[in-house]
């Protein structure tokens, strides 16, 4: 992992905890994540095989499931000792959230779920939107699209001195991911099943909908919302899965308003 | 440049170039081709999008290519309403990203949908047109037929993954492999050593590859209540055909020690046993030491009879290092009535005798040189005053740190007789 802290410990402020979703990397948060640097401590990272991280951590033993990923958030969380975190999931990372949460429940203070899905395939009277035969097309597009993907640059993510100019190549190529552990990514992410997971959930959680996300239809944020006790479901007038992109200022005026909400309510 | 002439120079040209075999006329009626129609019949498919999706502009090329009026399109459809599900999944997760993110994405495989519902495989390029603040406007896209190079990447993909299948399939036969040989190694060594009365005994076997057994073995064993038998040797080339000799060796050896325990008996039955083998690929030998010991005052009667092998080394309590010497013993399993060669000494208290095969002498230094038996020597003069755990330990670590330079497997024995104050000092 790659992780970058905007504080340090105990200088008081409250801790915004971004984490990425499936297909990217902690660039995603960059419209957003600088407007809350001013007075809360921001810390963003990289999942192992995601932008900056090191690639020989990957292993796929500790990342069978999606509680591997969990404990790589209590991991952050504990190094940095960091306490009473607002944790900002997008999609996947959601439930990841979620997981780590029921590990260390004092460890967090609130959720953001940013396009959360707890299931995407089609279930007996759930629809997540997608079926099984779906999910292995998204995975054939991974790997069309990863024939272009150059083992020349994997070193260079691994932290290559040798070769500089790598390293340069890589700062302008944003959401690079290893093709391998992407794949694997994307199946654990659109093969899990939280759902059982959401009404255990007992932290203070707003839930962030696109009006229009075919990956995250309002239907799937709506079961969000009434699955996880007393969270707060805003629909944005936005279209696609990434809203921290295609509108920033909406997003981050509502999980503003949301952090002012819940810490006024506990004051 | 070819086919320009005085004319070309000194006339009108359009940018500097001139047309091969045609006239500035002709140059000039192409350079003026309607912008509009090199747009709809380029050779490639043309889209624009509003950043919502929705498809503003698309040129004829791609409405023929996907089988749509130009209504069924424009102010209908979303660009993503054109892809597979597993598309519309990587563009939402990669390419949508990208394009916020750099104001760009290049070469993105994706699957259009025709309206006959057939898939054109395609390669996308998107950039985001930019108003003079900087703010997105819309998204332009050009598109590349690209169903002949999808074929044969197709057939890259099914190749590698066969591939992928198959070095999986390697590694789990190397591990069951690796697996099988360690569990053999096992049963070729004794898995403790027995407790001796007086003497303070320990082994180290150091593997050098876990691909294959090696050949190298010892044991330590009563042989009745005043008497113990012990030996160390190295039986020629690795894996199974010499794990078959070594657990022979084994055998022979602990069975000939009871029928008749004088060493250099032991080394002769053993040498007529491995004779008796036939072994049609190899000729199949060792190099081996084999002792006695027996109780003789406050130390030890050392017996020790050698085929072939290296001395063993008796460090001395006041630090000397001696050479057991079994020079002009033969290899066991080649000639018959091999000359074994048999030497007798004390073992005081302080003293501690060490067994080892070549291994550890013909690791190699970063030079290139071997450890060789001097700096062995020089190594062994230390041991005095130590437990035999604790002079095994130190050239276990020794093989340790040689890593890779270690090319052959080790086995080490160590006899150490304690001093009566309980240590060896």
């Amino acid at each position: 992992m790659t992780v970058g802290d905007g504080g340090r410990d105990g200088d008081g402020r409250p801790v915004l905890l971004f984490a990425h979703g499936f297909g990217c990397d902690q660039n995603m948060w960059r419209l957003v994540a600088p407007a809350f640097a001013q007075d809360h401590r921001v810390v963003l990272f990289d999942y192992v095989g995601a932008g900056g991280s090191d690639l020989t951590a990957w292993d796929p033993g500790r990342y069978a499931t999606l509680e591997g990923y969990a404990t790589d958030v209590l991991e952050i969380c504990a190094e940095l000792g960091l306490r009473d975190v607002v944790f900002v999931g997008h999609s996947v990372s959601a439930m990841i959230g979620v997981l780590a949460a029921a590990r260390e429940p004092s460890r967090f203070a609130a959720l953001v779920m940013v396009g959360p899905s707890p299931r995407y395939i089609d279930d007996e009277g759930y629809v997540g939107g997608f079926g099984a035969e779906d999910i292995d097309e998204l995975l054939d597009s991974l790997d069309s699209n990863y024939l272009g993907w150059s083992a020349a640059t994997a070193p260079a993510i691994m932290g290559n001195p040798d070769r500089p100019e790598l390293g340069a190549e890589l700062t302008n190529s944003f959401c690079r991911t290893d093709p391998r552990i992407a794949r694997h990514f994307a199946r654990l992410t659109f093969t899990a099943d939280n759902r059982d997971d959401l009404p255990r959930v007992g932290l203070p959680t707003l839930v962030l909908q696109c009006r229009e996300d075919v990956i995250a239809p309002v239907a799937v944020g709506e079961y969000v919302h009434r699955a996880v006790p007393g969270s707060a479901l805003v629909v944005l007038d936005a279209t696609g899965h990434c809203p921290h992109l295609s509108a920033p200022e909406p997003t981050t005026a509502a999980i503003r308003d949301f952090l002012a909400a819940t810490f006024a309510s506990r004051a | 440049m070819m086919g320009r002439t005085d004319d070309d120079r000194t006339g009108g040209g359009h940018d500097g170039a001139a047309v091969p075999g045609g006239s500035d006329a002709t140059f000039a009626a192409l350079l003026e081709d309607d912008a509009a129609d090199l747009y709809d019949n380029a050779p490639c498919g043309y889209l624009s999008t509003l950043l919502d999706g929705h498809i503003a502009k698309v040129n004829k090329t791609l409405l023929t290519w996907l089988g749509y009026q130009r209504d069924d399109l424009v102010g209908r459809l979303r660009f993503t309403d054109l892809l597979t599900v597993g598309g519309k999944l990587y563009h939402e997760t990669h390419f949508a990203p990208l394009l916020r993110l750099r104001g760009q994405a290049d070469e993105i495989a994706l699957e259009l949908r025709t309206a006959d519902g057939h898939r054109l495989p395609v390669l996308v390029t998107s950039t985001v047109k930019t108003a003079a603040d900087g703010q997105p406007l819309l998204i332009r896209t050009s598109v590349f037929d690209a169903r002949q190079r999808r074929a044969y990447e197709r057939e890259l993909l099914r190749a590698r993954r066969e591939a992928d299948a198959e070095r999986e399939q390697v590694e789990r036969e190397r591990a069951r492999l690796q697996q099988l040989s360690e569990t053999l190694q096992r049963t070729l060594l004794p898995p403790i050593l027995p407790v001796v009365p007086g003497i303070d005994a320990a082994a180290h076997y150091h593997v050098a590859t876990h691909e294959q057994v090696g050949g190298d073995f010892y044991d330590l064993f009563p042989l009745g209540p005043d008497r113990w038998g012990f030996f160390l040797g190295d039986v020629c080339g690795k894996g199974p055909d010499a794990a078959a000799i070594t657990s022979l060796t084994r055998y022979t050896l602990r069975a000939a020690a009871v029928y008749d325990p004088d060493p250099a008996a032991v080394l002769s039955n053993l040498n007529n046993v491995l004779l008796q083998q036939d072994y049609a690929r190899d000729a199949r030998y060792c190099t081996v030491l084999f002792g006695l010991i027996s109780p003789d005052g406050d130390g030890f009667t050392l017996t020790l009879a050698g085929g072939g092998h290296l001395p063993a080394l008796l460090t001395r309590a006041d630090g000397r290092v001696e050479a057991v010497s079994t020079a002009g013993g033969q290899l066991i399993g080649i000639l018959p009535d091999a000359r074994i060669a048999v030497t007798t000494t004390r073992l005081e208290p302080g003293d501690s005798l060490l067994l080892y095969t070549d291994g550890l002498t013909e690791a190699r230094h970063p030079d290139g040189t071997f450890l060789g038996e001097e700096h062995l020597i020089a190594l062994a003069a230390d041991f005095r005053g130590h437990d035999a755990r604790t002079i095994i330990d130190t050239l276990a670590r020794v093989l340790h740190e040689l890593g890779d330079r270690l090319t052959d497997d080790t086995a080490l024995l160590v006899l150490t007789v304690p001093t009566t104050n309980g240590d060896t000092r």
